[in-house]
């Protein structure tokens, strides 16, 4: 059965080659749609293996993606009006940067991928095109060597020797072949026409990652609907507290205190997932859960100044400290999302973090309960 | 717009410029400009942009750069604390990471 977004067969010297099209129909952005509010996210795929964009011939560029279906689309969308070949590595869908993070996009994938596409029966140059955000995973220089010669696959299949930084070919099973030449391209796809024109050469701008506000918003979904079960139990626990009125349990309290409180709770996960997010470089401080506590007190305050955190100081407290607390929490997790955070650094981020947001929330928690019963 | 930097003097990242034969190598795979070559020698002149990524390390053919890299990721964090594995965002059970 043909695919959707295969076009045609091209016919060559190793059978045909499916032909994916540049352009991207109702389907592909349908799809790219759901899996941005996190539906079907993990079964995005494409087959692994080689694909034609335009009609390329044996002097045509080779790129390399992933099997996650938006890191495909996005390539051969931006390869629109080229002739080129796509190598699509196995990473069991996930996205370029995250796979080489994971190790799936890897150099034994690549070099593989490479043999059992048998590449380089088809075209008669030995460069290929990596994108930069896949070099967490790949070794330039290892996949020019084991791609070099015949004793390649001896390494391969023994993991331990392909670890050796110096790997010295046995001359008598040296292949005549060259390597294949890795080219790392640059971190955005739109970028690789500039690129090809610059005959492979990816200026600064190119290489560097940028996190602008469209950025950061297409994230926000996900982390949004991922989150909103947990909202719903902590919005039920609060409900059914509200209930209760000078120790006893009030329906008309639940009511009218209840909906107040999911309104209140909604809001410290909006100030955390959306307004954090939304504002990052204009926040003070460095850390995300610093940039999120400041952003729940400014929630808190809003919230305030609409007469809509509670009628006593005592309510009013304990709410601030609640919604800080969960928004400095829910900002922390964004620093997944980010592309300038290190792991050291937001180790060293929760072990100060953890602890502040548990004793914000708790005391909040029970000056709340306090209040229920004093009044 | 200005360009977000996290924390201080943090990052694990090592340069031993005695080995750098000056490839370049790792001013093409940093995404955050955290290197240099002048005069053949590679020098880190923005220690605190980099996010321990790895691609440099990995990519430095005389392994003159040493990182100790992995995902920035708190959720990750927490879920590898929680279920006893190493960092990864997505659970233990979904098999995908970020």
């Amino acid at each position: 059965m043909k695919l959707f977004y295969i076009t045609a067969y091209l016919p060559t010297s190793i059978g045909e080659v499916p032909v994916a099209d540049s352009k991207l129909n109702f389907k592909d952005r349908f799809g790219a749609l759901m899996v941005r509010l996190a539906f079907y996210r993990n079964s995005y795929k494409v087959n692994p293996g080689l694909y034609a964009v335009g009609n390329p011939d044996g002097a045509s560029d080779v790129f390399v993606t992933a099997n996650y279906k938006l890191s495909f689309d996005h390539l051969r969308k931006n390869l629109d009006e080229l002739n080129a070949w796509i190598l699509v590595l196995d990473t069991r869908g996930i996205n370029v940067w995250c796979a080489a993070g994971k190790g799936t996009f890897s150099t034994t994938e690549l070099v593989n991928r490479i043999r059992l596409s048998r590449l380089s029966e088809i075209i008669n140059h030995r460069k290929i095109i990596v994108p930069q955000l896949g070099a967490t995973g790949i070794s330039a220089h290892k996949v020019e060597q084991l791609t070099a010669n015949a004793a390649a696959q001896s390494i391969l299949s023994n993991p331990s020797l392909s670890n050796t930084a110096a790997f010295v070919p046995d001359p008598v099973s040296l292949n005549p072949e060259p390597g294949f030449k890795v080219i790392y391209g640059p971190v955005k796809a739109s970028d690789i026409k500039e690129f090809v024109r610059k005959k492979h050469h990816s200026t600064k701008e190119m290489r560097k990652v940028s996190f602008n506000l469209v950025d950061r918003l297409k994230l926000i979904p996900v982390d949004l609907v991922m989150g909103s079960y947990k909202l719903l139990a902590v919005m039920a626990v609060f409900f059914i507290l509200s209930a209760i009125n000078k120790g006893e349990f009030s329906l008309h309290d639940a009511i009218d205190k209840g909906l107040l409180s999911i309104l209140i709770i909604g809001s410290g996960y909006v100030s955390g997932l959306v307004l954090t997010p939304i504002f990052l470089p204009f926040i003070p401080g460095r850390s995300f859960s610093l940039k999120g506590f400041l952003m729940g007190i400014i929630t808190s305050a809003l919230l305030l100044l609409f007469n809509k955190l509670g009628n006593t100081y005592l309510e009013m407290i304990s709410w601030s400290l609640i919604i800080s607390g969960i928004s400095s929490f829910t900002a922390m997790n964004f620093t997944g999302s980010s592309t300038f955070t290190s792991l050291s650094g937001v180790k060293i981020e929760m072990k100060i973090a953890i602890p502040f947001q548990i004793s914000l929330t708790s005391v909040g928690l029970v000056l709340f309960v306090v209040v229920k019963f004093i009044n | 717009m200005r360009e977000m930097i996290y924390l201080k003097n943090v990052v694990t990242l090592q340069l031993d410029a005695d080995k750098c034969n000056g490839c370049r190598m790792c001013v093409k795979v940093c995404p955050h400009e955290v290197f240099e070559v002048s005069k053949g020698r590679a020098k880190i002149i923005r220690k605190d942009y980099c996010m321990e990524c790895g691609a440099c390390a990995l990519n430095c053919p005389e392994d003159a750069i040493e990182v100790r890299s992995g995902v920035g990721c708190a959720a990750g964090i927490l879920s590898g604390m929680l279920n006893n594995t190493e960092a990864c965002c997505g659970g233990p059970d979904s098999g995908a990471c970020c």
